[in-house]
């Protein structure tokens, strides 16, 4: 606006005008002419006021204090590089911290999963009485399809677990992680391929034919993406399949039953195996469903328990007392990790609080610098909210140096933190830094710049002008002090609090390695097997190789004791078998049968794992397909089943086998479910099964893939690929993926409590770091200002020792009141994370106990270390100060 | 100047100024000390303005229109600003005196009988 600019102009003018023409007509009154000018200023007011407020009548004025403000800051803030170095590395550390976390939230917790229309997915499990969340019988889950009113679409899926796919033609033989699904799978998710068509009804059918979907990532690997593959055919464990259509890849589905990173999409009704036909097992099966637009979970709940209870009239003997769980599918993701994901938040919350209130004190020690700035910036007709302005436009700037910095520290972070942890976190592959996390980051530094800086600020604009200019800048320190003090206390309070959190999670997770599993996880590796071609053509050719693979692993060098293991593994998977013991007739439903969980092992299992052999004997090598079937049980099994009774020669008939089978030993229970709630699981008898005497007709499900669990004599010494290279000399189409040790599969079993352990561990280091420099600043600031006082009383007399007292005392003060407080708020505060413990109260006193001890000593040492400087003070030298 | 006779003169009240000089130039075109003058003069010294204030006010009604200003000569011949009403400024001014009335009533109608008691 030009006509601003010359109104502007002209002030100046027009008020030296108007102040001459007072003074002339002071004059014309008889003043003197110096009377006369003082008078004429005084009436008119102070004149950089005036101006500056005219120039806010026409701007935008705060725009250009703010670019004022801003060069001023940026000048002021490069003259002590050392002061904005510490500032912002300390910001940047809690900064990043939070945005890491907070990038962990959104990606998991606030993110909408990667579906169109996500809310209206539903995750679906059948309801056992002994499970809520149990797998799928493939029947079940065509009458649920047919039967319900509340679903757009139900789809079914499950991973490769017993089955292998193995492609050979294209190179090197290799086994495909793949996955069986339903042919409503992908439409359900909303899912459409790059290239070509979904499977059809039709082909989700038995005897229709084979067809294949395949990933992204195979299509550019074996087919250097061109689009002639579709129509391609691809030869799977020697069967020929034509390949439909491609995955892209960027779908994701997460679930314990489907394999991640698949590369291959079978159908899963083209699936001929007798067991997963029938009503009476569950193969490893979930299913996800869409609700019909307008429906709500609760409808859709009362849906299918009238199909649930509909089926089990029809069918009692398998459905009798079941139902069907439905769970929202992101509440199914994630509603587990939830908790500590929050609990995680609001401790990395506390970090930056430590963390501005450090900046916050060092602004403080530095405004004494800067007192007679201000004094002047005041006199000079600076208003005080130009002053905390100009304050807070520094502090901001600190704080947005040090977000900017903390979003690299957190990209870097997060990146670590999930490859060191994997299993921590569903949804892993969704965290990333987005807009929301940026706006996040930028609201947290906002937000602290203005924490941090306010209570400086207003402290600063309150001096008294003319005191200070009199006085040369020792004004309002008591009270300064005094505030620093506070923001030591808090500083400690939050560490204590942070400190305990991560005590009691140190202790949980002690006490879960604490824990028997019941067998020995050390030098103990698991691994799996699978063959391109069926291990052989017979259910008696395929028991001839997996004693053959026995023999030869067993011999590898270093190692102990070998033994295939199907069905229930430890910490992994479960598998439950349906019996009745002898002389009892058969119940009429599956729910009225005893349950165990079975365990299809060879005869090796019990060495290799380490179990004590209670009683009895364990399964030998002679017990094969033509002797009489026997079985193992645990003490559990024992003492529910057989309370009074000898089991040893009693005979138990298993369900789905068709088999009457002879107790002959009685081993050590292990723990199947997890460490912290093995005891807690309804279903805790055990049972072992020869592998040999699996019935012919089951053999099938084992014929390309199984597991083997080993002891070595030392993990790490046995050679990298000697597993292969013995499995291949059995069969060279075989390959072994998989390889883990148990202690690994035991950690990754606890892997969220691993996750938050070690961030709160993290968190509480900073605390503790930081807050020890809050107390350490805050004590050398007043041993210095105290320095005169000290220097009188030791010219009076005072011994090294009194000073030392002093200052410690006062310092000691501060220390305890931290503590206490901190203390107080844990008491309060650990309840929140108390299912996240284990074997340890939330008010454990050990650990309160140990991080009190531990604060005390380290605020102490910070405080030594100034304290001790002062007794160094020589008294003609601080006499003479200042 | 003593403080206490500062104390006795009454603050102006917010945007009072304003209506002040809008209803002082009422009366003709005028600069900024003139303004300053008649407002002092008119209210027999009992209104406190620091005559600074003046002007950031002046700029506050230019930027609404109700007034103009415009180059001049002073009476003792020299360059000066004159400030004049627009008629929107006669406008706001006549709303801003009845607003003035009806307030200035008010207060009297409240504080009146406690005077006669």
């Amino acid at each position: 606006m030009r006509r601003r600019k010359r109104i502007l102009q002209d002030l100046d003018q027009e008020i030296r005008e108007h102040i001459e023409m007072t003074t002339q007509e002071n004059l014309d009154r008889g003043m003197s002419p110096e009377e006369a000018r003082y008078a004429a200023l005084r009436k008119f007011g102070n004149v950089t006021r005036v101006k500056e407020d005219a120039r806010e009548v026409w701007s935008f004025v705060w725009v250009e204090q703010l670019l004022q403000d801003i060069r001023f800051a940026i000048r002021v803030l490069c003259k002590s590089p050392a002061f904005t170095t510490i500032a912002v590395l300390t910001l940047a550390l809690g900064i990043g911290a939070n945005t890491a976390l907070f990038s962990v939230v959104n990606g998991v917790l606030l993110h909408a999963l990667p579906y169109p229309d996500p809310d209206r997915l539903v995750a679906l499990y059948a309801r056992t009485p002994d499970f809520i969340h149990s797998t799928i019988a493939y029947p079940n889950f065509l009458d649920w399809t047919r039967d319900n009113h509340s679903f757009s679409a139900l789809a079914a899926f499950r991973g490769d677990g017993f089955n292998s796919f193995n492609l050979t033609g294209h190179g090197e033989a290799e086994r495909l992680p793949a996955n069986m699904v339903s042919a409503s799978f992908f439409p359900v998710l909303g899912v459409n391929p790059v290239l070509g068509r979904l499977f059809t009804q039709q082909e989700d059918q038995l005897d229709s034919e084979p067809v294949a979907l395949i990933s992204e990532g195979l299509w550019k690997r074996k087919f250097a993406s061109s689009p002639d593959v579709i129509g391609t055919a691809i030869t799977l464990n020697g069967t020929l399949y034509t390949i439909i259509g491609v995955i892209p890849s960027s779908f994701h589905y997460e679930n314990d039953n489907f394999t991640a990173d698949a590369e291959l999409y079978l159908p899963l009704g083209q699936w001929n195996n007798s067991l997963f036909r029938d009503r009476r097992t569950a193969m490893g099966m979930d299913a996800v469903g869409r609700l019909k637009p307008g429906v709500t979970l609760a409808q859709a709940n009362s849906d299918m328990s009238a199909v649930a209870t509909h089926l089990a009239e029809i069918y009692p003997d398998t459905n009798k007392d079941s139902g069907v769980t439905l769970v929202a599918l992101k509440e199914n993701l994630v509603g587990d990790i939830r908790p500590s994901l929050l609990i995680l938040l609001a401790a990395v919350g506390f970090v930056l609080m430590i963390a501005c209130a450090n900046v916050a004190n060092l602004l403080l020690a530095r405004s004494t610098v800067r007192i007679r700035e201000f004094a002047i910036r005041t006199a000079l007709g600076a208003s005080k909210g130009r002053v905390v302005r100009q304050l807070l436009t520094e502090s901001v700037l600190i704080a947005l140096a040090g977000g900017t910095l903390g979003l690299l520290l957190a990209a870097w972070g997060t990146k670590s933190a999930l490859k060191i942890l994997p299993e921590a976190l569903p949804r892993a592959n969704e965290i990333q830094l987005d807009a929301r996390v940026l706006f996040f980051t930028l609201a947290a530094s906002l937000i602290a710049g203005i924490l941090f800086g306010l209570v400086p600020a207003f402290r600063s604009s309150r001096t008294e002008v003319q005191e200070t200019l009199k006085e040369s800048g020792r004004g309002g320190s008591s009270a300064r002090h005094r505030t620093q003090s506070v923001f030591v206390v808090v500083e400690m309070a939050l560490a204590v609090v942070l400190l305990v959190g991560a005590g009691l999670m140190i202790r949980t997770l002690s006490n879960l390695w604490g824990v028997d599993p019941g067998f020995n996880p050390h030098n103990l590796i698991i691994f799996n097997i699978a063959s391109t071609q069926p291990f052989g053509e017979t259910p008696s050719a395929i028991r001839a190789i997996f004693r053959q693979l026995h023999d030869t692993i067993s011999s590898i060098p270093g190692m102990q004791a070998a033994s295939l293991t199907v069905g229930s593994q430890p910490m992994q998977g479960d598998s439950e078998l349906q019996f009745w013991l002898e002389g009892e007739s058969k119940p009429a439903s599956q729910a009225e049968m005893k349950q165990t969980l079975f365990y299809i092992t060879q005869q090796d299992y019990l060495k290799a794992m380490d179990i004590p052999l209670k009683r009895g004997r364990f399964l030998q090598d002679s017990d094969t397909e033509n002797t009489p079937s026997v079985v193992v049980i645990d003490d559990h099994f024992a003492n529910l089943y057989f309370s009074d009774k000898d089991p040893i020669g009693a005979h138990i008939n298993l369900d789905v086998l068709d088999k009457s089978a002879e107790i002959v030993g009685i081993v050590g229970h292990i723990n199947q479910w997890g460490l912290d709630s093995d005891s807690k699981h309804t279903v805790q008898a055990q049972c072992y099964f020869p592998v040999a005497q699996i019935p012919d007709p089951l053999m099938a499900i084992l014929s390309h893939s199984t597991s083997v669990v080993a002891r070595t004599a030392q993990i790490s010494a046995l050679p990298v690929n000697s597993i292969t290279l013995a499995v291949q000399s059995v069969n060279s189409q075989m390959v072994v993926y998989g390889t883990e040790s148990m202690t690994g599969v035991i950690s990754n079993s606890f892997a969220d409590r691993r996750f938050a352990m070690i961030l709160l561990g993290m968190f509480a280091a900073l605390a503790v770091i930081l807050s020890t420099l809050g107390i350490y600043g805050v004590i050398s600031y007043v041993v210095g200002q105290r320095t005169h006082e000290i220097g009188i009383r030791m010219a009076l007399g005072a011994r090294h020792g009194d000073v030392l007292r002093m200052v410690l005392n006062q310092a000691g003060k501060m220390v305890i009141l931290g503590l206490f407080v901190g203390l107080l708020a844990s008491l309060g505060l650990t309840r929140l994370m108390a299912s996240m413990l284990f074997g340890v109260n939330s008010y454990d006193p050990l650990t309160f106990l140990a991080v009190s001890i531990m604060l005390s000593f380290v605020g102490l040492v910070a405080c030594y270390i100034p304290a001790h400087r002062a007794t160094r003070v020589d008294p003609t030298i601080a006499l003479r100060y200042e | 100047m003593s403080t206490k006779e500062q104390k006795e003169r009454i603050e102006l009240l917010q945007g009072t100024l304003d209506l002040l000089i809008l209803r002082t130039l009422l009366s003709g075109h005028a600069h900024g000390h003139a303004i300053a003058k008649a407002i002092e003069f008119r209210s027999d010294d009992v209104l406190q303005v620091e005559q600074g204030s003046l002007y950031p006010a002046l700029h506050r009604l230019i930027k609404r229109k109700w007034i103009s200003v415009e180059d001049g000569t002073s009476e003792n011949n020299r360059r000066a600003k004159f400030y004049r009403l627009t008629p929107k400024g006669r406008r706001q001014l006549a709303l801003e005196t009845s607003k003035w009335d009806k307030l200035a009533g008010a207060i009297a109608r409240i504080l009146g009988p406690a005077e006669e008691g």
